[in-house]
């Protein structure tokens, strides 16, 4: 530490440029999560946040079909044997189909969301007559009533912007979304099921004829989000170990140019552990400042951005990318400043010059 | 507390056979004792300091330093060993670009884990006996070449060691600045009670000195000695 900050003092342009260049990183990277995760929202958390819910069952896919919500259909039959499963508290038929909804006077398009009024995954103002919409739609347009599939509703705000595929999620009583979805035929889309965690959800799939997913599995169903959610994960990825590459590149280069002031050190009695330490201490710093500057930046543009675009502020696109960018470059600097260990003392002297 | 080597014998590869550098060398220098080595070019002067400063392991001999024998010791206790009982002082000085002379007193200090507040007091007087007091705040970039060569020593001196080793202290400095170093080594030679072997080409220059020694064909042989006893 004794070397390490006052050669942060000293060379201090060079290490502002690392710094910025960590900044920038984490900028981008941090804006990139936040997209990341407001798209996520955007794209599937109406069917991600849905309270009493830990797996959805699928109708088992025509041959050689990909497991797909939109083209999943379950009878009432199936329903019925899910709730009978040994460990499953609920068994909550879902409907979900496109639509579009008249609304102040405009057509939007909106995921209709078709749930028994007062189930467990139904919001509790959900009722005949009445539809519960995504505050996206009720904060924009506030006269209360809407019609869809030719059926006039009064309109209750849901309890946050949910959405699904990229539209605003509109719920209404499971028996109207069947009318809307005529064409279509079934009962519901899946089964959400509240299963406790020693559940045998194989046997459940084996006596219902169904497919049952959880978690990220299950979302992967949700038309785009795998191919969108994938991607963006994978430039972020992609960042992190640029990220790594960049500091340790810039280490190496450090650690090889004070060699020689290495060699002195250890001439003078400076171990390895010592050394490594010190050299450590410095990237942690570095990595710190231009870390925290960069995040701290991204946050705020954030904050503006997800006025306009879908852009999720909060401690998982924020703090976490901040987390892991400190620790992919530590660990890129801990391979570098390894060198050390490979200086011989004795380049101190004149003797080995 | 003296530094004796005993029957050194050290070789470096050379093709696919071994070059002799040292051959059955011995030494002793006693506490405030100021011994000289003198040779030709690649006679193996630094060899012989890097041996006796533990940076090289010899073939054969043993290497003592306050009576503490090395010669077995494994990397790690020599590394101890240099922080605690050696002080280098080197041809370029080789200061660290970003400290001050101060911290570079206190950076040999915080290697050997000493409190701050004494190394501080310490450093501040080590400098202020070798005429370095206005210059404490300093980088080595604005130094002189003697300043730097001082701070060096004063380096050396800072965790008290017994055994101070200097190579060629004086290349890269004109004659009376030379001069001035080598007698700044006998006096705190003396005053400190080390025993310093000093590395130099310049006979003209070791009036100060307490014996002269020529290396020759890894031979160590003595030229003048009890010269101020
Ligand atoms: N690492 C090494 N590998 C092989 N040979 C070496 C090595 N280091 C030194 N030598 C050889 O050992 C001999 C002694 O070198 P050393 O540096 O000790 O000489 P010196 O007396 O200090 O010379 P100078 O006065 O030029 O500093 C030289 O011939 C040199 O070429
Ligand atoms: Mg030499």
């Amino acid at each position: 530490m004794f070397i390490a900050l006052r050669d942060l003092r000293f060379a201090r342009g060079r290490f502002a440029l690392m710094g910025a260049v960590v900044a920038l990183i984490t900028l981008l990277v941090v804006l990139l999560a936040g997209l990341t995760s407001g798209l996520a929202r955007e794209s599937v958390s109406g069917v991600r946040d849905l309270p009493a819910t830990t797996a959805f069952a699928f109708g088992t896919p025509a041959a050689g079909q990909q497991l797909n919500v939109a083209d999943s259909r379950v009878d009432a039959d199936q329903v019925r044997r899910w709730a009978g499963q040994h460990g499953v508290a609920e068994a909550n038929p879902l409907g979900i189909a496109p639509a579009r909804l008249r609304i102040g006077g405009q057509e939007v398009a909106v995921t209709a969301f078709g749930a028994e009024p007062g189930s467990g995954i139904a919001p509790p103002s959900l009722a005949d007559g009445r539809i519960v919409a995504s505050t996206a739609l009720t904060d924009k347009y506030r006269d209360g009533r809407a019609e869809l599939g030719g059926l006039s509703y009064s309109v209750t705000p849901a309890a946050t912007a949910v959405s699904f595929s990229h539209t605003p999620v509109v719920w209404l009583p499971l028996a109207d979304w069947r009318k809307l979805d005529a064409a279509r035929g079934g009962y519901a889309s899946v089964i959400a099921l509240n299963a406790d965690s020693g559940a045998d959800l194989a046997a459940g799939d084996a006596a219902a004829r169904t497919v049952t997913k959880s978690g990220s599995a299950a979302l992967s169903a949700v038309g785009s989000y795998q191919a969108e959610n994938g991607s963006l994960t994978l430039i972020q990825v992609l960042l992190f170990a640029v990220s790594a590459l960049v500091i340790g590149a810039f280490f190496t280069v450090w650690t090889v140019q004070r060699a020689p002031d290495l060699a002195v050190l250890k001439a003078i009695g400076a171990s390895n552990g010592y050394l490594v330490r010190d050299a450590l201490t410095q990237a942690i710093v570095v990595l710190l400042a231009g870390g925290i500057a960069g995040a701290g930046v991204a946050t705020g543009l954030g904050v503006l951005a997800a006025q306009a675009v879908p852009f999720q502020v909060d401690v998982t696109t924020t703090l976490v990318p901040l987390a892991l960018m400190v620790a992919v470059g530590v660990l890129g600097a801990a391979i570098a400043v390894r060198r050390i260990t490979s200086v011989d003392a004795i380049n101190a002297l004149g003797a080995a010059r | 507390m003296s530094l004796v080597l005993q029957g050194i014998r050290l070789s470096y590869p050379d093709g696919d056979q071994r070059r002799t550098v040292l051959d059955d060398v011995s030494l002793t220098v006693e506490p405030g004792e100021l011994a000289a080595v003198t040779g030709p070019s690649g006679s193996g002067k630094s060899s012989l300091l890097a041996v006796a400063g533990l940076l090289l392991r010899q073939d054969a001999g043993r290497v003592l330093l306050g009576g503490t024998d090395a010669t077995d010791l494994k990397p790690a206790q020599r590394t101890t060993m240099r922080r605690e009982r050696i002080g280098f002082v080197f041809q370029q000085a080789n200061l660290l670009p970003s400290l001050t002379a101060t911290d570079q007193l206190l950076a040999a200090a915080h290697l050997a884990g000493r409190r701050p507040d004494s190394a501080r007091e310490r450093a501040a007087e080590l400098l202020g006996e070798l005429g370095l007091a206005e210059v404490a705040g300093q980088r080595p970039h604005q130094l002189s070449g003697g300043q730097r060569q001082r701070v060096g020593i004063a380096r050396a001196l800072m965790n008290e060691p017994a055994v101070l080793l200097v190579d060629e202290p004086t290349s890269a400095l004109d004659r009376t600045r030379g001069q001035a170093v080598i007698d700044l080594l006998a006096e705190v030679t003396r005053r400190r009670a080390v025993a310093t072997v000093l590395v130099s080409h310049d006979l003209a220059s070791l009036a100060a000195v307490d014996r002269v020694l020529d290396l020759r064909d890894g031979v160590l042989s003595e030229l003048v000695s009890g010269q101020r006893r």
